[in-house]
C-alpha cells in the first residue's frame, strides 16, 4: 500500500497538484529507466533497539526536488528513519539508495547529506560565520570560495551584520536560520530537518515555514522534514508520510491524507473527524448503506476497494458536518441523497475564524460541527439546547474498515 | 543596625560570605606571614623581632615602615638553594600536570561516554581513594617500591629484570606518587565539562564532514578547555608547594620549595626567611591564576 501510495502521488507535479483519485499506480519500474529513478530510495529498511522495533521494514520513494514531512506521534520511528538517512544509525536491514548507491553502512561524515537539528547544535565556541564554513572548511574548499559561499549563505538566511556573533548573542530564530545556512552551505543532494521549528514561538514558526519553502522551490533542493506538527506538514510538504510504530501507514499530498485517509488510524490521527460505527450493506450506483449503531442508516460513497468486512467506520470531517434548522430543501434529495440527521446542540465553541458545535443525535451519536464565521455580525448563529438538522452528502463520508 | 538588615536577607549573606571568608582565612594569616617575612630572625620565642607592634602607637608603625628591609627577599632571589628549589617546584608541576592531563584527560573522556548508570560507578571509583589517608596510601607506595617490594617481585617474577630495580628515592618514584594522589583532582573538572556536553555537537559536526578525531580537535577539545584549565590550576598549584611526597620518595639531592620551607620552619628555625618564601610561592602562583581568569573573562565574552 505504501508502495502504491508513493508511485500514485510521483506522478503528481511538485506543486501539490492533486492526483486523480483513481490513478492508477505505475508498477515498480526496471533500473533502464534510470531517470525515473528516485532520487532516494528507502528499501525494507528496519531498526531495533532492544526489543523495540522503532523502524519496521518500511520502503518509501523520494523524489529529487521534493518537499517531503515525515508525520507521526512521538515515538513513531520518524526520528530514527531521519538518523538513519543521514548516518547516525545504521540499518539492521534493507538499503538506502541514494542515486542508485546504497549508504546505508556510509558513515556520516562521508554522505551527501546533510542535517538541520532539532535544538540547532551549533557550535558556541565557534561565530556564525565559522559555523557556516564548518562544514566547507572540511571538504577542503579554498579560502576565497569559502568567503563567498558564507557570504552567500549569510544573505540567504538574512543574517546579515552578524556574522561575527556566537551562537549565545543570537535570538531563537537567528540561531534557527544559522543552523539552516550550516547545514545548506556544503549544497546536499538531500536536506534533512528535525523538527526544524518546535523551538520557535508560533508566529515566528510561521513565517519561517512560508520561509523554508521558497527556500526549497528557489534552491530546487530536496528536503526531509520530521515533524509531529500536522498542520506543519501540510503546509510545507509535498508529500506527507504518516508513521506509527516504524510503519508507513500512508503516503500522500496533503489533501489526500486529510480528504481520503486510508485508515482509521489515520483518519483519527491528522485533523479531526466523526466516527460513526456501523454494518455496511450492499453497495448499488456507488453508494453504500451503512446501518450504524447510534445514527441511523447513512448513506456513502462507496469505497473503490470494496471493504473486505461488513464492520466498518463512516468518517466525516467536522467541516463537512453542515448544521440548519430545517435541513436542505428535500427536492434536491430525488437526486441527491443527503444525510440528515436531527439532534440538540450540546456545546458551542467559538474559535474565531470559525465555531466548533457538538450535536447530540437524536439516535444518540454526538456529531461535531465546524461552521466558518464568514459573518461579523451572525444573528442566525445556533445555542445550546437548540434543535438542529446536521447533514452531509454521500461524498463527504469516507468508509473505513474497523 | 547593617547586621539585622544582612540576616534580613539571606541571599546579600551569601553574597558576602566567600569575602568573610577570604578576610578571615587567608588574608588576615597572610599578613602575619607577610609581616613575620620583614623581620629579623633572633634566638627568641617566637624566633623573630617584631618590625613593629600595634601598641606602639602610629608614628613608631610609621618609622618602622620607612625602616623596612627587604633582606630576606634578597636573600631568596641570590641563594642557589632557595632559586633552584623554586626552579624545581616549578618543573615538577609542570612535568607532573602534563603527565596528569595527558592521563586524566582519556580517563575522563571514557567515563562521560560511559551509559549514564555506569558513570556513578566510575565516579565511585575515582573518589573512592580519598577514603584512606592519604599518608598511608603514600606509604602503601613506599612499600611497593621498595628494593624487596611487590613491583620489584613481580618484575622478577616475570624475568623482565635479573636485579632488583632502585625504585624508592628516585624522581620517577616521586612523579608516580603524585600522578597517582592528584588524578581525581584532574579527572573531575574534565569529567564535568565533558560529560554536560551536547552529543548533538559531534553528530553536528560529523554529519559536516568531520572523521571522529577532527570531531573531536575542533568542537570537544576546544569545549572542554575551561574544564582543561581548572584541573590543570587544581593540580599545578598544590604540587608546586608540595611537601610529603617529594620527602617521602624522590631523593634527598635535591629540594622543592615546600621542603626548602619545612627546613627554614622547623629546622634553621628562621620564620623571617620561611615567611619570605612563602610569600614568593604565593606572588609567583597568583600569576597563573590571573592569567587563567583573564582567558576565560575573554572567552565568555566572546566576539562582543
Amino acid at each position: 500500500m505504501t508502495e502504491d501510495a508513493a508511485n500514485t502521488a510521483t506522478e503528481a507535479d511538485s506543486a501539490k497538484a492533486e492526483p486523480p483519485a483513481d490513478a492508477i499506480p505505475a508498477k515498480a519500474e526496471l533500473p533502464m529507466a534510470a531517470f525515473d529513478m528516485p532520487l532516494l530510495r528507502i528499501d525494507g529498511v528496519a531498526k531495533r533497539f532492544g526489543a523495540v522495533r522503532a523502524v519496521d521494514r518500511l520502503s518509501l520513494d523520494i523524489r529529487r526536488g521534493e518537499f517531503f514531512a515525515l508525520l507521526g506521534p512521538s515515538g513513531c520511528g520518524k526520528t530514527t528513519l531521519l538518523r538513519m538517512l543521514a548516518g547516525f544509525e545504521t540499518p539492521d536491514e534493507g538499503a538506502i539508495l541514494l542515486g542508485g548507491n546504497d549508504i546505508a553502512q556510509v558513515l556520516p561524515h562521508q554522505r551527501p547529506v546533510n542535517m538541520m537539528f532539532q535544538n540547532y547544535a551549533l557550535f558556541p565556541h565557534l561565530s556564525v560565520r565559522d559555523n557556516i564554513a564548518f562544514g566547507l572548511k572540511r571538504a577542503r574548499m579554498p579560502r576565497a570560495e569559502i568567503a563567498t559561499r558564507v557570504a552567500e549563505m549569510v544573505a540567504l538566511v538574512k543574517l546579515e551584520g552578524l556574522e561575527k556573533r556566537k551562537p549565545d548573542q543570537l535570538s531563537g530564530g537567528q540561531r534557527q536560520r544559522v543552523a539552516l545556512a550550516r547545514s545548506l552551505a556544503r549544497r546536499p543532494q538531500i536536506l534533512l530537518l528535525d523538527e526544524p521549528l518546535a523551538a520557535l514561538d508560533k508566529k515566528l514558526r510561521e513565517s519561517t515555514q512560508v520561509e523554508l519553502m521558497e527556500l526549497q522551490r528557489r534552491l530546487g533542493m530536496t528536503f526531509i522534514i520530521v515533524t509531529h506538527d500536522q498542520e506543519e506538514a501540510m503546509t510545507m510538504a509535498d508529500r506527507i508520510g504518516v508513521m506509527d510504530q516504524g510503519r508507513l501507514e500512508q503516503v500522500a499530498t496533503p489533501r489526500k491524507l486529510y480528504e481520503a485517509p486510508n485508515s482509521r488510524w489515520v483518519a483519527e490521527f491528522v485533523g479531526d473527524i466523526n466516527m460513526l460505527e456501523g454494518e455496511a450493506g450492499p453497495s448499488a450506483a456507488g453508494r453504500l448503506a451503512i446501518v450504524t449503531k447510534d445514527a441511523g442508516t447513512i448513506v456513502a460513497a462507496a469505497p473503490l476497494e470494496p471493504a473486505k468486512k461488513a464492520l466498518v467506520s463512516v468518517a466525516i470531517r467536522p467541516e463537512k458536518v453542515k448544521l440548519s434548522r430545517r435541513g436542505p430543501a428535500s427536492d434536491t434529495a430525488s437526486t441527491h441523497t443527503i444525510n440528515r440527521l436531527e439532534g440538540i446542540v450540546i456545546e458551542v465553541s467559538y474559535l474565531g475564524g470559525f465555531t466548533t458545535y457538538k450535536v447530540k443525535l437524536d439516535s444518540g451519536a454526538v456529531l461535531r460541527s465546524s461552521i466558518a464565521n464568514t459573518a461579523r455580525l451572525d444573528v442566525d448563529a445556533y445555542g445550546v439546547t437548540q434543535r438542529v438538522v446536521a447533514w452531509f452528502t454521500p461524498d463527504d463520508c469516507v468508509v473505513l474498515e474497523q | 543596625m547593617s547586621a539585622r538588615r544582612i540576616f534580613a536577607r539571606p541571599a546579600r549573606f551569601a553574597a558576602i560570605a566567600p569575602y568573610v571568608w577570604m578576610v578571615l582565612f587567608f588574608l588576615v594569616p597572610f599578613g602575619f606571614v607577610a609581616k613575620i617575612s620583614l623581620s629579623q630572625t633572633a634566638i627568641a620565642q617566637p624566633p623573630y623581632l617584631p618590625v613593629f607592634e600595634l601598641t606602639q602607637g602610629l608614628t613608631a608603625i610609621k618609622a618602622a615602615f620607612a625602616a623596612l628591609s627587604l633582606d630576606n627577599f634578597r636573600l631568596l632571589v641570590t641563594d642557589d638553594l632557595y632559586v633552584l628549589s623554586y626552579l624545581r617546584s616549578l618543573i615538577v608541576a609542570a612535568v607532573s600536570t602534563s603527565i596528569l592531563l595527558l592521563s586524566g584527560y582519556p580517563i575522563a573522556y571514557g567515563m562521560a561516554r560511559l551509559p549514564r548508570c555506569w558513570q556513578g560507578v566510575a565516579m565511585m571509583l575515582v573518589i573512592v581513594p580519598f577514603w584512606t589517608s592519604f599518608l598511608i596510601r603514600i606509604y602503601a607506595w613506599i612499600n611497593i617500591l621498595q628494593h624487596d617490594g611487590l613491583l620489584n617481585k613481580i618484575l622478577l617474577a616475570l624475568h623482565l629484570i635479573s636485579t632488583p630495580v632502585v625504585w624508592l628515592s628516585t624522581d620517577s618514584a616521586m612523579y608516580l606518587g603524585i600522578v597517582y594522589s592528584y588524578l581525581p583532582f584532574m579527572i573531575l573538572p574534565l569529567y564535568a565539562t565533558l560529560a554536560k556536553m551536547d552529543p548533538a555537537l559531534l553528530e553536528a559536526a560529523s554529519d559536516l564532514g568531520s572523521s571522529p578525531l577532527r570531531a573531536f580537535w575542533l568542537v570537544t577539545f576546544p569545549l572542554s578547555l575551561p574544564g582543561v584549565g581548572a584541573g590543570v590550576l587544581l593540580c599545578f598549584i598544590p604540587i608546586v608547594g608540595e611537601f610529603v611526597i617529594p620527602d617521602l620518595l624522590a631523593g634527598s639531592d635535591s629540594l622543592m620549595v615546600g621542603q626548602t620551607l619545612w627546613l627554614e620552619f622547623f629546622t634553621n628555625k628562621d620564620w623571617p626567611v620561611a615567611s619570605a618564601a612563602a610569600v614568593l610561592l604565593l606572588a609567583l602562583l597568583l600569576a597563573p591564576l590571573f592569567l587563567y581568569d583573564r582567558l576565560q573573562r575573554r572567552q565568555l565574552e566572546g566576539g562582543r
